[in-house]
């Protein structure tokens, strides 16, 4: 799967700062993240993840995402990421929660249910499979839908503050306006309220 | 690649020291004597070699086989070889027992040189930072400045650690493997019933057994009966044992009637027949006093700042003696101090013996790791 988020992401982020990625793969933008001077440590609970993970030489501990924050220290990162996952936690606002605790801030990638040819698939009567959405309705790790506007909504009602958004359409490619009609993929880079 | 394979016939050597080295106990061993064993070459940067360091019962003998004995095969012979996690195609590897042993090295079995009789119980108790200096000493005698891993499961990874901490510039890598950074009170309290079995044998004699020509070996095996229960799973004893009774059995009688029983005897009787007893008390006990946050306000990331070292830490998920949970208490430190870290949590049966297996997700994450470090 290419990853534009990953150039997104790494634009928010300056060299000599600590980042932590939940559900980091084998490991692809901590490295990217190291190239940059950054330092970083991934969360994965994939065994064939982890392997690669240690393969790509980056730092990576085996665990469960939604367990797994308890262990750290208030604000041990600069960053908390969490890309194209957030759909996949059971409990949402805990997960945001926590990230924002063991954060300064967090970044958090997902797909956009309301994109346009998502909700054309349902018009016509089918759950959408797309780049972003890539899985059948049976199969998918996917257990939350949600649009733009479902997130900044919550995050509106937890008390957290969006410092920037970037919306990708489903080649990568930025979208300049009507974000939750054009938008496959979501990058929002949050923090907490006042 | 070629087929993993074993590291042929090995020979264990020996190490003589005559500067003192004054021990955590206070005690000063005028001259001293480390076995020791290597597999692979070491480089002409001397920036490949790896040091082993062994459990509770373990040893110097780590792997390959003896030319006068190929049924002694090393005790982690499944990790370390040519093409093995451990390559000795391309690492020069250092196994030692430590001190306090009773395979070669300076102990309680060894001539006191003061009286011409072993030390017996006059054996100084060796603490895990003990261990360290002396396990330095011998790099120095082998021009071995730096390594470039220390590693070991158990007590062996609790070694590796504190390497990390009492010598960081020596070692670049520590791999810490179903280790824990300071035994709880449970594990305690077992080492505490496996020492009271051999305290209270009456072939102890005070720890000078040796003198009245016998051995505490009743002692010494219901010692090994009740650590081996902790080495394994209830999974694991369920799935081999279960219920299982022997052909003797349904007699009403306290004999050997279920299998679980036979096997652990069979095991308390074989480890009864060569272990030291006096060496048992001295490793239960340095595994007792390890705790290398203690004298930092019991704050493990601020003992673990001064590290250098990277890390790979392993637990497997049904080892209850030292727990995932423990694991991730020295994970959570170093994450905390922003020091480089991997951790991976094995899925295994074999509870806290699995450390040994070969497990093919384990042993690949250790070649993985270890094909990434700089020689």
């Amino acid at each position: 799967m290419k990853r534009p988020d990953f150039a997104v992401i790494a634009g928010w982020m300056k060299a000599g700062e600590s980042v932590l990625d939940l559900g980091c793969g084998e490991g692809e933008l901590l490295r990217l993240l190291a190239t940059r001077g950054l330092r970083g440590w991934g969360i994965e609970r994939d065994p064939g993840h982890v392997l690669a993970a240690i393969e790509n030489s980056v730092n990576v501990l085996q665990s469960d995402l939604e367990a797994g924050l308890a262990g750290f220290e208030d604000n041990a990162f600069d960053h908390v990421v969490l890309s194209r996952t957030l759909q996949t936690v059971r409990h949402t606002q805990q997960i945001l929660a926590e990230m924002l605790r063991v954060g300064r801030e967090a970044v958090v990638s997902f797909p956009n249910f309301a994109y346009w040819k998502n909700r054309m698939a349902v018009l016509n009567g089918r759950m959408p499979v797309s780049e972003d959405l890539p899985y059948q309705w049976y199969d998918t790790p996917n257990v939350r839908f949600f649009t733009l506007l479902d997130f900044e909504s919550l995050c509106d009602g937890m008390g957290i503050v969006i410092r920037e958004r970037q919306v990708l359409d489903e080649r990568g490619a930025l979208v300049p306006e009507e974000h939750n009609f054009l938008g496959s993929l979501a990058v929002y880079r949050i923090g907490r309220g006042a | 690649m070629s087929e993993p394979g074993s590291i042929g016939p090995v020979e264990a050597r020996r190490q003589v020291f005559n500067e003192p080295l004054t021990l955590a106990a206070g005690t000063v061993l005028p001259q001293w004597e480390l076995a020791y064993e290597t597999y692979g070459t070491l480089n002409a940067e001397r920036s490949n070699a790896i040091l082993v360091c062994h459990a509770l019962s373990g040893h110097h003998h780590v792997a390959g086989w003896y030319a006068d004995n190929p049924k002694n095969v090393g005790w982690w012979d499944n990790m370390i070889g040519p093409g093995k996690p451990i390559d000795t195609n391309r690492f020069f590897v250092v196994g030692v027992n430590n001190l306090g042993g009773c395979h070669g090295s300076t102990g309680p079995s060894t001539i006191n040189p003061a009286t011409g009789q072993p030390w017996g119980a006059d054996f100084p108790v060796v603490t895990v930072n003990d261990w360290v200096k002396a396990q330095a000493r011998l790099a120095d005698a082998l021009g071995i400045e730096q390594w470039a891993a220390a590693m070991g499961g158990s007590l062996g990874g609790m070694q590796a650690l504190q390497w990390t901490i009492d010598l960081p510039a020596r070692v670049r890598h520590a791999l810490v493997i179903a280790a824990a950074p300071k035994l709880t009170a449970e594990n305690i309290a077992f080492n505490d019933v496996a020492r009271q079995a051999i305290l209270t044998d009456p072939d102890f004699h005070g720890g000078h057994f040796y003198r009245h020509d016998t051995r505490p070996t009743r002692g010494l095996r219901l010692a090994r009966m009740l650590g081996h229960i902790t080495y394994l799973s209830d999974d694991q004893m369920a799935v081999k044992f279960g219920r299982k009774r022997r052909p003797e059995a349904g007699s009403y009688g306290f004999g050997v009637e279920f299998e679980i029983e036979s096997y652990l005897r069979y095991q308390g009787d074989k480890f009864a027949g060569w272990f030291d007893a006096n060496t048992y008390l001295l490793m239960t006990k340095a595994l007792d006093y390890f705790d290398p946050a203690e004298p930092f306000g019991d704050d493990l990331a601020a003992a673990l700042a001064g590290a250098r070292a990277k890390y790979l830490v392993i637990a497997f998920s049904t080892d209850w003696r030292f727990s995932p949970a423990r694991s991730r208490e020295i994970v959570n430190a170093l994450v905390k101090n922003q020091q480089p870290v991997s951790y991976a949590e094995i899925v295994s049966q074999h509870g806290h013996d699995s450390f040994l297996m070969d497990d093919g997700y384990y042993h690949a994450v250790v070649a993985a790791y270890l094909r990434n470090i700089e020689t």
